[in-house]
């Protein structure tokens, strides 16, 4: 039954999205091309690779508001690597943000798991450090274009069946995680965890521990995602992807996962993350001014929230009072 | 079915609900269900679990709207949109767990959404505290109203909850499991409480499971099943066996299964546990095929010991062994591991885990051997709740049904099934029958039996003299963090428990 309702919820979003698509190119007809398709999907994957790790963290009733300094951090390290060292092969560069990025998760997790400071504090705090860090190791400097080698820049470009390495990374990841969370131990625990610490603690989980391992796989995403994110736009700097951790939390919201725990699917992420990324690549080619774009993606947050809110009231819990009792 | 009519002394109730209905998507809560409320009398609502009692009270609240049927207050039809409706019409509710304010005072807590209102509309603090105190002072609590809520215990909280029942000058009073969670001179204080509310001429909704207390405190009685109205009468006119048969359907026996202990090798020896602040100097052994009731008063430190002794907290000394190895349990993982399980005594909030289905609950515990390096077996994971749920005789539509979806007798049952799953040696039932119905006790006291006849040695923590007295082999009791006393069989007496227990 529950199941059932999920399910439908995330049909309900496919439907918005499809509808959404259909309405902007009723003005603008070359959106609904599969290449220009195919472009958004592209542009969405870093949001996609990160709204993943955000699930599973959210999941385990954590949140992780350091993904974007982490991707930053990241990824000036490595084009600062790639900079020194320009010879170094792409394989290795993307290991090295991935070991970057899960020990920067580690860090999160093991303060969340052995000092049990609340995971909204922790990743505040280390999301400050990890930019503050790309400051000291940078002195505020850029790293550009034409200070990286080709292959670092080539990577994501990189063509295969029609579509680049980014997004088959995202396809990459989102089957992966989906895989994790439905059929390993693992991903059962995350979402007992999430659903009832206490049940879990009962059951031989250790609450902490699975909340680790998922700070830890965000962080991993994340340090991914900073490799992609700097050699795609091929600049690097302080401030990049300044605020997008907020995006992040939104696809998840977006995307039915519940900020209380323990409800929510790889595929709401991805959906949720597709959903913004439509949105926010179709309001520019509409000619909609950035403020009213900003305006109308937090409208659309809210109403996604308010839906998903409606979606669990139906369970007959709460019954509004109704007129005709009034009477 | 058997209908006794109802010998009123006074004709007018000053509640009643007739052919009131309803229903939930998929579910008929209630079905056309009646119930008087009369004036100066205590009216006990009887039924299993699932039989509709907590929506009625919520109807009654005014927090659920009847699909059909009317409510009468003194006569008048009327109909409460609200929870506040409900309360202008002077009904209150006092429900199982305290809904009170943990950081707000006693008197605020009283007073909350009716606080007594000064000059400008500002609340009139002072004239709050006194009558506050004049309220504590009725339902002879020593409580002082400036107190915060959080600095009193369970039962004070309850005198709270009920003064505040009192301050809103309520008619009928309906009280939800008001014993749950009380000791027994805490009990002795409510049913004073009760008679005091009484000679004030209150109407009063006592909802329990207890016969005991239903016979001790009732004067009238109505009987739900399924959701639907079975009976109703004067409680005089019933005994015991007549009001189980209306409620399930069907004769009960409430005796204890007969048993036959055979009682085997020790496989659990515990020897001088401690606890810094808890418990002290804990000791016992206990063998295969044997029922051991841990029996004393609510705090006594029982279920410390038993989360101590489960990993989940750390004892500052003490030697467990299982089947003769010496073994130290630092986390319920390696408990699990050993062969020993917990049933916690709050299944609501440590034990299922409602977001997921039936089949994934009962397989948590026992992932490692559903799972190969990690990745779980599904085939696997569904032979084995597939296996448990069905010797648990689990009705469900299906094993993919979400836990929270089902009935709190089959949550229990989802709960039991899961340990069972893991095959521990040593189970620990902590209260297992607490706030369940007659009918499901009897299944619970049976599995029980029967887990024992397995050669699963069984702990038993329960507060219930019957079930203690018709369950053990032997008996521990607890006082202040101690044992102060072990009895077998043969010395186990209602009185020897009480008196070891409470220390007289």
């Amino acid at each position: 039954m529950l199941q059932r309702i999920i399910r439908a919820r995330e049909t309900l979003l496919l439907g918005a999205i499809l509808v959404l698509i259909a309405l902007i190119s009723t003005r603008f007809p070359g959106f609904i091309a599969p290449s220009n398709l195919a472009r958004v999907f592209n542009d969405t994957s870093p949001l996609i690779l990160l709204a993943i790790g955000q699930m599973i963290v959210i999941l385990t009733r954590c949140i992780d508001l350091s993904v974007a300094a982490n991707l930053a951090l990241t990824g000036m390290v490595v084009a600062m690597v790639n900079l020194s060292f320009p010879g170094l092969p792409v394989a290795l560069i993307v290991v090295l943000a991935i070991a970057l990025g899960t020990a920067m998760g580690m860090v999160n997790g093991l303060l969340v798991w052995k000092l049990a400071i609340p995971p909204i504090v922790v990743t505040l705090g280390t999301m400050t450090i990890f930019r503050g860090i790309i400051f000291l190791i940078s002195d505020g400097k850029w790293v550009n274009s034409h200070e990286m080698s080709a292959a670092f820049k080539a990577f994501p470009r990189a063509e295969f069946l029609g579509l680049p390495m980014l997004s088959w990374t995202a396809i990459a990841a989102v089957l992966l995680f989906t895989v994790v969370m439905t059929r390993t131990t693992f991903g059962r625990a995350a979402y007992a965890v999430g659903g009832n610490p206490h049940a879990a603690t009962y059951t031989g989980i250790d609450v902490g521990r699975t909340q680790f391992w998922a700070f830890t796989i965000s962080g991993a995403l994340a340090g991914l995602t900073g490799y992609l994110w700097v050699s795609r736009y091929a600049v690097a700097y302080v401030d990049i992807a300044g605020g997008f951790e907020l995006d992040v939390v939104a696809a998840c919201v977006i995307g039915g996962i519940s900020i209380a725990g323990g409800i929510g699917t790889i595929g709401g992420a991805l959906l949720g993350a597709l959903f913004l990324g439509v949105i926010k690549n179709a309001l520019p080619v509409i000619n909609i001014s950035p403020f009213w774009q900003l305006a109308i993606s937090g409208a659309a947050i809210i109403i996604a929230v308010a839906v998903n809110a409606r979606a669990n009231c139906e369970k007959g819990r709460i019954i509004l009072k109704s007129a005709e009792h009034a009477a | 079915m058997q209908s006794v009519p109802a010998a009123d002394p006074d004709p007018t109730p000053v509640l009643a609900l007739d052919g009131i209905t309803k229903t939930f998507p998929g579910v008929k809560a209630l079905s056309k269900v009646r119930l008087a409320l009369y004036p100066g009398q205590v009216t006990a609502l009887i039924g299993e679990n699932g039989a509709g009692k907590s929506t009625l009270v919520k109807v009654l609240t005014g927090i659920y709207q009847p699909d059909g049927g009317a409510i009468r207050v003194d006569g008048k039809e009327v109909s409460f949109a609200g929870a506040q409706a409900a309360a202008d019409a002077g009904i209150t509710a006092i429900h199982q767990e305290t809904v009170l304010f943990d950081e707000l005072s006693v008197a605020e807590n009283i007073f909350l959404g009716h606080a007594p209102r000064g000059r400008f509309g500002l609340i009139d603090w002072a004239e709050m505290s006194r009558r506050a105190a004049e309220i504590l002072k009725s339902v002879g609590a020593e409580i002082d109203p400036d107190h915060k809520l959080r600095d009193l215990g369970i039962a004070n909280k309850h005198l709270v909850a009920i003064s505040r029942a009192l301050s809103i000058d309520a008619r009928v009073v309906v009280m939800d499991e008001p014993t749950a969670a009380l000791s027994h001179k805490e009990i002795h204080e409510l049913y004073e409480l009760v008679e005091t509310l009484k000679a004030q001429g209150k109407a009063i909704l006592f909802i329990s499971h207890k016969f005991d207390e239903v016979f001790r405190i009732a004067d009238r009685y109505t009987v739900f099943r399924d959701g639907q109205f079975v009976g109703e009468g004067q409680i005089d006119a019933v005994d015991e066996a007549a009001l189980v048969k209306m409620m399930v359907g069907r004769d009960v026996s409430q005796i204890f299964p007969e048993r036959q202990s055979h009682i085997g090798e020790v496989v659990l020896d515990v020897a001088a546990m401690s606890h810094p602040t808890e418990f002290a100097d804990i000791g016992f052994t206990l063998r295969r095929g044997e029922i051991l009731g841990f029996y004393g008063l609510v705090g006594a430190g029982r279920s410390e010991f038993m989360q101590a002794l489960f990993g989940i907290t750390r004892p500052s000394a003490g030697q467990v062994t299982i089947d003769g190895d010496a073994t130290a349990l630092t986390s319920p993982a390696e408990a699990v591991d050993a062969g020993i399980v917990y049933v916690p005594e709050d299944r609501g909030a440590q034990g299922a885990i409602t977001a997921l289905p039936i089949f994934q609950n009962v397989t948590l515990p026992s992932l490692r051997r559903t799972s190969r390096s990690g990745f779980i077996r599904l085939a696997e994971e569904f032979s084995l709740a597939r296996e448990y749920t069905s010797r648990l005789d689990l009705r469900a539509a299906s094993l993919d049904t979400a836990v929270g979806n089902l009935s709190g007798g089959n949550q229990q049952k989802v709960v039991i099934a899961k340990w069972l799953a893991t095959k521990p040696k040593v189970i620990i039932l902590d209260e297992p029958t607490k706030g369940i119905d007659i009918g499901s006790k009897a299944a619970v006291h049976a599995f029980m039996a029967e887990l024992a006849a397995q050669g699963l040695a069984v702990i038993m923590v329960s507060s219930e003299i019957p079930e203690v007295l018709g369950m053990s082999d032997r008996v521990i009791i607890m006082r202040e963090g101690r044992m102060v006393a072990e009895l077998d069989r043969a010395e186990m007496t209602p009185e020897t428990l009480v008196r070891h227990a409470a220390g007289i």
